[in-house]
């Protein structure tokens, strides 16, 4: 059984389906924390998490690691030989438990080839989302790579299954990015898998600040998705919060389980997860599986749906950006770098040089994502673009917390009203 | 690599500007919100600031120190790999006579189990750091470094 079919399974069983961000240099202990996450009590998916050299292509600094026993925050998929990862998935990875290959590269051919080699066949990333927040490579040339990269997996025989893509486009910069423009990204970079003829794929969306209007957004997410993705089976994908994550153990089982929350009740398939540790370094195998069965039991005590209008203000704006770009250019790769290039697509604080930087977002008293500045994005007639005050450090700092203030906050007083009621 | 060599700044500087701030990230670390901050934050200390982004190759940086001669090159990492790339790049940078004397400092999350020790802490200084911010530390420590940089001292609050 494929990715895909895995996840479809589960979320007509009503289970939804948890994945870690996991990744470890050694095989034997990545194998050691595929198999926690299958072991983990809750319908899961294993991730094997790249190293941040692969994904810059310097192998050399992975070899040199390595060698000399140096700490790597992933696993070097492209230096570790294809019979290793074979032996490292070997019982483990199967049609009860597929694996997905996490990486973050704008130049990614060689660990598609090491993927496929390996006998994976499902990964995520996209030429927006894994070029411009977290590259200097220019954003023409990662749509030639990823647009390459579809070709070699498409190329390659997959026997358990049609090859699987993800857009990581739901999740520009983590935070502080509108909605609207998340939910764009991630439909344009599904379509764009979907015309080098990928059929398997799932859309992402970053839980952001408000409850409602991460339920909008995915209902518009959907509604994109269905009306241009005609003959592809997809699911959509949410990540649990990717900005700044609560310090307190409780603040941030609380923030993970309203991101479970908004996966159930907008219908969502998969959700990966965060865990405790998010704030303070890379978490241990245990931390995972405690996140995976929080998320998993979370999940289960949702039972409402949420009521959202299917034409509300999220899916407004994504419509007019995605109409935009498929406006600039018959050929969708070239459609995304000119639009990029006017502006009609701008990702508020990102520092690429191939992104306007001309809008800026801003967070309302009620936790809702708006538009500071609209630049030259074709939103002047779907929002009214406010002046927020002018942007210093500390009114920087203050955005980026909003949600790890909000949710240490509510931990922190809970102990409190404990000691005052309880005794 | 040739086309990652290219810097976010449009023209280089060639008058040496001693309220110029370079603020950087390293090789392969691709956080670029711990720079956005600390671009606001220099600038405020009264620097003029070049942001040179995420994921900068070790030569990009050199190129832009030797172009630019900052008042100070502020290195920020947040992926655990700041400890491994902050040792190679700093002894790169003092290789160079002209770069010897020009403070340089790095914080973030540099560590990938954590806080570093004060083993890690000291190799990192040792290697040619003028100083160390761990992630636990704030921004008040950096704030006085910044202020004893003679370039924008006059703007920073005692």
């Amino acid at each position: 059984m494929s990715f895909e079919e895995f996840v479809a399974r589960c979320h007509a069983a009503g289970e939804l389906v948890v994945q870690p961000r996991m990744g470890f240099a050694d095989p034997a202990v990545m194998r050691a924390g595929l198999a926690a996450t299958k072991a983990a009590a809750a319908a899961t998916v294993g991730t094997v998490t790249l190293d941040s050299y692969t994904r810059v292509c310097d192998t050399a600094s992975v070899a040199h690691a390595l060698r000399n026993g140096i700490a790597l925050n992933g696993y070097p998929i492209v230096n570790h030989p294809p019979e290793v990862t074979r032996g490292m998935l070997d019982g483990l990875e199967g049609p009860d438990f597929p694996v997905q290959v996490r990486h973050g590269s704008a130049r990614p051919a060689d660990i598609f080839r090491a993927m496929i080699a390996a006998g994976l066949h499902a990964t995520e990333g996209g030429p927006v989302s894994y070029c411009l927040p977290y590259s200097r490579t220019p954003l023409d040339e990662s749509v030639r790579n990823w647009a390459h990269c579809c070709d070699l997996l498409l190329d390659a025989e997959h026997p358990a299954g049609r090859p699987h893509l993800e857009t990581f486009g739901g999740c520009m910069m983590g935070q502080l990015c509108p909605p609207s423009e998340l939910v764009a990204l991630s439909v344009l970079e599904a379509l764009f898998f979907y015309r080098r003829g990928v059929r398997s794929i799932s859309v992402s969306y970053a839980q952001q600040t408000n409850m409602t209007q991460d339920q909008e957004a995915v209902s518009a997410l959907r509604r994109l998705c269905a009306a241009l993705l005609p003959e592809a089976t997809w699911h959509v994908v949410i990540y649990a919060y990717m900005g700044l994550f609560p310090r307190t153990s409780e603040g941030a089982r609380g923030l993970l389980g309203t991101a479970a929350e908004l996966a159930v009740s907008t219908g969502s398939e998969r959700l990966i997860v965060k865990t405790t540790a998010e704030a303070h370094r890379i978490p241990t195998v245990a931390e995972n599986v405690a996140a995976l069965e929080h998320a998993g039991a979370s999940a289960r005590s949702v039972t409402g749906k949420a009521v959202v209008d299917d034409d509300n203000q999220v899916y407004r704006e994504a419509y007019a950006l995605v109409d935009a770009v498929l406006n600039s250019h018959a050929d969708l790769g070239r459609a995304i770098v000119v639009a990029f290039k006017r502006g009609l697509l701008d990702v508020p604080y990102c520092l690429h040089p191939d992104n306007a930087g001309q809008a800026r977002s801003y967070l309302d008293p009620a936790g809702r994502l708006g538009w500071a500045e609209l630049g030259s994005l074709p939103l002047h007639r779907v929002v009214e673009s406010r002046h927020a005050d002018r942007i210093t450090s500390s009114t920087l700092m203050s955005a980026l917390s909003h949600v790890q203030n909000a949710y240490d906050a509510e931990a922190l007083e809970q102990p409190m009203r404990a000691i005052g009621g309880e005794s | 690599m040739t086309e990652e060599l290219r810097a976010y700044g449009a023209g280089v500087v060639t008058e040496p500007s001693r309220r110029t701030v370079i603020v950087s990230s390293m090789a392969s670390d691709s956080h670029t919100w711990n720079l956005v901050y600390l671009e606001l934050l220099v600038s405020e200390l009264g620097f003029d600031v070049v942001n040179l982004g995420a994921c900068v190759p070790d030569e990009l940086l050199e190129s832009e120190c030797l172009s630019r001669r900052p008042s100070m090159l502020v290195l920020s990492s947040v992926n655990g790999h700041g400890h491994q790339d902050g040792l190679r790049v700093i002894q790169r940078v003092r290789a160079f006579p002209e770069l010897r004397a020009m403070p340089v400092v790095i914080g973030g999350k540099l560590g990938v189990g954590g806080p570093l020790t004060a083993e890690e802490t000291a190799q990192l200084l040792l290697a040619g750091f003028d100083a160390v911010f761990d992630d636990q530390q704030g921004a008040a420590s950096f704030r006085r470094f910044a202020a004893t940089l003679s370039a924008g001292a006059t703007q920073v609050e005692a």
